[in-house]
């Protein structure tokens, strides 16, 4: 009992601290902008999930509940209930324009060169014809990654999710060695922008701000779904290549058609597949193969020996 | 061997092994201080490169997001490689009832702490956050490969280490005894401290023979593990090149070839800076030469298997990988790798000619070199070869070349490990020399006359 209350205590300063915190550094602004710049007369620049800087009155500006570091992170490992997220990314729809990549890169605070999500120039064989793949994280159900990470930095949730808690990586590369499909990234020096997002708390389900000295990768943007929104590469996208979904529910939604379809209808009828199936991980993103494109492959391939 | 001397002839025999053997405690001339001067010279220079590495982050090597893994790695395996060399020699030739080994095991115990001490360093140098280093003790995941191998190399760490003090207990009790006042006091002191107030009676030599015997047996299961283990880091992925399940003992076998390579150099210094001619003999040098062919043999079995089956079928990403290193951009380094490594010792060392000291120490040298980059060619082309193509990065992102700060934290270890084993030749007789002794017939306790009272 004596435990309990000083735990409560402990918890009633914590809460009037981090509120004390929360006004002094508003940090999500009707639950949009959540990234504080810099406070300027009676406005103030705010980043958005999106990247962009907008000014708001600070008149406007209530004070939010922060979440605390820890808090985040447990809640972050834990996964929306009973959610199994399903990514289907459909090949005949993509011209390669890249949106997802923009957006994802703004979102995730990555640098130009830094890829949660990559549109490749994919040629099967040599006579075949070359096609765009947009390609992500897979999140796995039989992650390769998560099993040798030495410090379980990351984890797979129970809503289907392969996340990464920067708070804790070492940095030992291990799981860049082990997926096989490229997903990850390092932080090989300061992240972009480190100055402007130094004093954001840490959203493990955005892995934002990112570090020096620890791996990044695509989580399908777990902030917003929490928030009962799209990933951004997914709502980005102009050419409705995206569905995005729970398999529970057995329903996507197509990110710039907003239609709503079943799944399992989905795959059956376009021959849905995943990728490299023969290694066994299990990958929870479906590809539907580049079959009637609705726009020419233009174009050199890259040619990587 | 064993002739038996009077009382008389063993004192002086005695006396001339203790004034050999500890005549790298006494040293101390201009080249002791250039040796020290320039090592430490370079190992600043590397404090510095690793300083400014965790400042400016790991961009500053020539690693990227493809060839994640390194010069850094690979050093890592060559280290954990070399110091298997302790296993082979103290222990196994030991168990074995090979005598020529015995008096060369304190070396192969000298090579084995340095290099597995410098490899646990080498490891943390590679880190993205070597602040968080305890991370792996305090949130550490049972299933990864890496914890496996912070287990096992530290208990490497520490039975090296015991196998290394066991038998030095009663060297230490004759240095505190017998040694004037050519050392510092510091230094007598340190010995006394040391040798546990050994007597040199016939109860504490039972005890002490028994302790040994139970680390020779346990480090050959923990010292086979070090390096199984290590080279699971790479066989327990799906990449072309390290998806293999002979990876263990392929890594095994080839680090025996680095280790003995690394104590026939070392041998060879000791042999000609401390005048050890006649405990470092031409028959020693000569066996290290023929163990060193036949382990070479047992290394090239497992090549032959590691390459020649993928080769065979050339299934798609195998036989580009292959391709890079038979023919394409890594084949230079692969070819010295393997001829220098493998085909050079083998075939120089048949001949009686070459397992003379100082040419034996020359093929070593070059076939330490060609270890070395033997695991550089394990570890990188493989990963400039994922199953997707690498796209939308910046050119050096596609091919891995090493940076300057890169090259210079690299070298690090090695001057480092030069370091640990100058200084413990200078704290330590080179030798074991009441080992050494009995084995010339000097009795136990015409040695141990001083200690006795």
């Amino acid at each position: 009992m004596d435990n309990q209350n000083t735990r409560r205590n402990f918890l009633k300063t914590a809460g009037i601290a981090l509120g004390c915190l929360g006004l002094a550094v508003p940090e999500r602004v009707i639950g949009s902008g959540n990234k504080v710049l810099d406070a300027e007369g009676d406005t103030i620049t705010l980043l958005t999930p999106g990247g962009q800087l907008v000014k708001v009155e600070k008149s406007k500006l209530k004070p939010a509940e922060l979440p605390s570091l820890t808090e985040n992170q447990k809640r972050g490992r834990e996964g929306l209930p009973i959610r199994a997220w399903v990514m289907v990314i459909d090949l005949s729809k993509c011209r390669n324009a890249r949106k997802c990549m923009a957006a994802c890169q703004a979102h995730h605070q990555l640098r130009p060169e830094q890829h949660h999500m990559n549109t490749l120039q994919m040629q099967d064989a040599e006579h075949t014809a070359p096609y765009y793949m947009p390609k992500n994280c897979q999140h796995c159900d039989n992650p390769p990654c998560t099993k040798v990470c030495p410090v379980n930095a990351t984890f797979k949730r129970s809503d289907g999710i392969v996340l990464i808690d920067n708070e804790r990586c070492i940095g030992c590369r291990f799981c860049i060695a082990a997926c096989p499909y490229s997903a990850r990234v390092f932080n090989w020096f300061e992240p972009r922008d480190a100055e402007k997002y130094k004093d954001v708390v840490y959203d493990i389900e955005a892995n934002v701000p990112q570090k020096k000295g620890t791996i990044s990768k695509c989580l399908f943007s777990a902030d917003l779904l929490r928030a009962g929104k799209l990933p951004s590469c997914v709502s980005a996208c102009p050419n409705g290549v995206y569905w995005f979904g729970d398999q529970n529910e057995d329903a996507v939604t197509n990110g710039t058609t907003k239609e709503t379809t079943r799944f399992s209808k989905l795959l059956k009828d376009n021959a849905g597949y995943t990728l490299m199936e023969e290694l066994g991980t299990k990958p929870r993103v479906y590809y539907l193969p580049p079959k009637n494109r609705a726009f020419p492959f233009e174009g050199e391939m890259q040619k990587h020996e | 061997m064993t002739q038996k001397l009077t009382p008389d002839e063993s004192r002086q025999k005695f006396d001339k092994i203790f004034a050999d053997l500890t005549r790298s405690l006494k040293i101390k001339d201009e080249l002791a201080r250039f040796w020290i001067f320039i090592l430490g010279m370079f190992l600043i220079v590397g404090l510095w490169g690793w300083i400014h590495q965790i400042n400016k982050g790991l961009g500053i090597t020539g690693m990227r997001d493809y060839v994640s893994w390194g010069m850094y790695i690979g050093n890592f395996v060559f280290f954990v490689a070399v110091s298997l060399i302790g296993l082979l020699i103290s222990s196994i030739l030991h168990l074995l009832h090979f005598d020529w080994g015995k008096p060369i095991s304190r070396v192969a115990e000298t090579v084995a702490i340095a290099a597995v001490a410098l490899a646990g360093l080498v490891i943390v140098m590679d880190m993205g956050r070597p602040d968080r280093f305890l991370n792996i003790f305090l949130h550490g995941r049972f299933a990864s490969p890496i914890v496996w191998d912070v287990t096992v190399i530290t208990t490497y760490v520490a039975i090296s280490t015991l196998l290394f003090y066991l038998p030095l207990i009663p060297d230490l009790a004759l240095l505190r005894d017998r040694l004037g006042d050519d050392v510092p006091k510091i230094q007598k002191k340190l010995y006394s401290v040391l040798s546990l107030g050994w007597k040199g009676n016939t109860r504490q030599f039972e005890i002490i023979t028994h302790a040994v015997r139970i680390m020779l047996v346990l480090i050959i299961p923990v010292g086979l593990s070090i390096h199984t283990v290590t080279s699971w880091l790479f066989a327990n992925t799906l990449r072309a090149g390290w998806d293999s399940t002979i990876f263990g003992p392929y890594f095994v076998s080839g680090a025996f070839v680095a280790g003995s390579a690394a104590v026939i150099l070392v041998m060879y210094v000791y042999r000609q800076r401390y005048d050890l001619e006649e405990y470092f003999t031409d028959k020693s040098f000569d066996w290290m030469g023929k163990m060193l062919v036949l382990m070479c043999l047992v290394y090239l079995y497992f090549n032959i298997n590691e390459y020649l089956v993928p080769a065979y079928k050339m299934r798609a990403a195998e036989g580009v990988h292959l391709r890079e290193l038979f023919t394409g951009r890594w084949s230079g380094l692969f070819w010295f790798a393997q001829i220098g490594g493998i085909f050079l010792p083998v075939i120089l060392l048949l001949f009686r000619y070459f397992r003379r000291p100082l040419p034996i120490t020359i093929i070593a040298f070059i076939t330490l070199v060609a270890s070395w980059f033997k695991r550089f060619i394990i570890v990188i082309p493989t990963l400039e070869h994922p199953h997707l193509p690498i796209q939308n990065v910046p050119e050096h992102f596609v091919h891995y070349t090493p940076t300057r700060p890169e090259i210079m934290i690299t070298l690090l270890p090695f001057f480092a490990s030069a370091i640990i084993i100058t200084m413990l030749a200078k704290l330590f007789p080179v030798v074991t020399m009441w080992e050494y002794a009995e084995h010339s017939g000097v009795d136990k306790k015409t040695m141990f006359e001083d200690s006795e009272k």
